[in-house]
């Protein structure tokens, strides 16, 4: 049985157009966006950048080994160029996601905004453009580069980028002052009401669930910068260090070594920092998917099954990333999958959500 | 709204907009820099291998691997303020469902506040100084939102139990 009923007081909530629909819908389309592209990114480019960097490295000590100044600049270049081309592509799916994050965020406390709903919705659109804007250009930076800028190290794509960070933070200051007015004591006759509060398993599992995911995300960062993170840079240090000697020394085995140490080294730090993030953007992406439940026009059974999916696929994308140190390419793929489960799950709710306002528009075409 | 749920909103606003300014900021004056200043350092760490300059190439390492403390921390600082702001701005809207009294709530809200303002800045003050001050004020931030947040999931699960 579909479990929400289309009162008019819940169709006032969530509008034709209204700033918290545009909201609700661009946030959750934002997420999947930054999800997709997050494990298209882990499938298709991370593993072989790391490994062509490992690669460039070796070149570069192999080229001060022969005492080529020019073949190691060259090959520092190279690498320079497979950071920018990996860093742009991990900013592009951090910001699209945590954008769509904010984004529901905002549908959230839309009823604390007094402003007029206009200006509300204006704000939407502001904020949903930036939220486009900022990921697209820093997607753009590595291909893109200094061609044609007039700036000496900032090229057209990072001018995108910052001017769409800057789109965001006039969003959201006019937001924040729109919350000023109401904890002031304005009120306007075209606030947005609250957002039902829905006691439902489905409600409560993702808001338990997603705040001890945030819990458990804090405690393993916790334990990471007090037992690994000081140790893994002295190692980087010290890996280097040897990367050189062994080059001045012409010593192929130890700059092999100093390598395959530093790749080791790479992967360790990389696990250990997705891991914690992704744990906390999962538990907080679940806390604000309990808010929308009631727009989710699902029966209880897959409004359940949806949340399971989603609980479980976030789980198992840290777990599996922290495993594949020990075991490869399968606990990489099975962390794919995971993320994969909680992309699927989002497109589940998304569907809901659809399907709740096609129904409440033509209910409401209906009555007009 | 209660005032506890008010301080959580009002404070997470307030640091998002200053996380973002702060990223902002870094992104357009410091972090081009810092970036090419750590390719730079480690190309002529390899350069001076290549020359057999080894205490020069040992300078250009520890070189590189000071850029990147600072720009490891200054990155961190960035996501961890927005981040935690966030975390904050909804959990004050729903903070009447924690199970606790006002007074419990709102002091859960001021721990959560403090310890999300305390331990990025103790993380960037490490790359100012590195005595124990900036790091005992990220261990203790750090702390203090761990607590906080799990007191706020046991406030959570007590008030989904029936009867509670």
């Amino acid at each position: 049985m579909v479990s929400t009923a289309l009162s008019s007081n819940v169709a006032a909530a969530f509008a034709p157009m209204s700033a918290r629909r545009l909201l609700v819908f661009g946030g959750i389309a934002l997420v999947v966006c930054g999800m997709l592209f997050g494990d298209i990114f882990a499938v298709f480019v991370l593993h072989q950048n790391g490994g062509r960097t490992g690669e460039t490295l070796l070149a570069a000590a192999q080229a001060a080994a022969a005492q080529d100044s020019t073949r190691v600049r060259d090959a520092f270049a190279g690498i320079g160029g497979l950071l920018e081309d990996r860093g742009t592509k991990v900013d592009t799916h951090v910001h699209m996601t945590d954008a769509g994050y904010l984004a529901l965020l905002l549908a959230l406390v839309q009823p604390y905004v007094a402003l007029p709903s206009q200006r509300r919705k204006r704000l939407a659109q502001l904020f949903l453009t930036g939220s486009v804007m900022l990921p697209v250009g820093i997607f753009l930076i590595h291909y893109v580069g200094l061609a044609y800028s007039p700036f000496p190290v900032i090229g057209w794509a990072s001018i995108l980028a910052d001017a769409g960070g800057a789109v965001l933070i006039i969003a959201l200051l006019f937001e924040a002052w729109g919350l000023w007015l109401y904890l002031r004591g304005t009120r306007t006759p075209d606030a947005e009401t609250e957002i039902p509060r829905e006691n439902s398993s489905a409600a409560r599992a993702l808001l338990t669930g997603g705040t001890v995911l945030v819990l458990l995300g804090f405690l393993y960062g916790a334990w990471y910068s007090a037992v690994d993170l000081y140790g893994h840079e002295a190692q980087e240090t010290s890996i280097l260090t040897k990367l050189a000697d062994a080059a001045a020394a012409n010593n192929t085995q130890g700059m092999n070594e100093s390598i395959n140490q530093f790749g080791g080294l790479a992967a360790a730090r990389a696990v250990s920092i997705a891991a914690h993030s992704h744990i906390i953007e999962f538990g907080l992406l679940a806390i604000l998917l309990s808010f929308i439940q009631p727009y989710v026009y699902l029966s209880d059974v897959w409004k359940r099954r949806w949340v399971k999916v989603l609980l479980g696929g976030s789980v198992i994308l840290p777990v599996f990333v922290l495993a594949e140190l020990k075991f490869g390419l399968v606990a990489g793929g099975i962390a794919d999958f995971g993320g994969f489960l909680v992309i699927v799950a989002l497109v589940g709710m998304l569907v809901g959500v659809l399907r709740y306002s096609g129904r409440l528009d033509s209910a409401t075409g209906a009555r007009s | 709204m209660s005032r506890s749920g008010k301080l959580l909103i009002i404070g997470g606003v307030a640091l998002a907009a200053f996380g973002m300014l702060y990223g902002l900021h870094y992104a357009v004056f410091i972090e081009h820099q810092t970036l090419d200043g750590m390719g730079l350092n480690l190309t002529e760490a390899f350069v001076h291998s290549a020359e057999r300059q080894l205490p020069e190439a040992h300078k250009s390492v520890t070189a590189y691997a000071i850029t990147k403390f600072n720009y490891v921390r200054q990155v961190d600082v960035h996501s961890h303020w927005i981040g935690l702001a966030m975390l904050m701005i909804v959990l004050g809207v729903i903070f009447d469902r924690v199970g606790f009294s006002d007074k419990v709530r709102f002091w859960l809200a001021v721990l959560l506040l403090l310890g999300s303002v305390i331990f990025p800045l103790g993380v960037i003050l490490q790359t100012a100084n590195h005595g124990l001050v900036p790091s005992a004020l990220a261990v203790v931030g750090s702390a203090m939102v761990i607590i906080s947040l799990a007191a706020i999931a046991f406030g959570f699960a007590w008030h989904s139990t029936p009867g509670a």
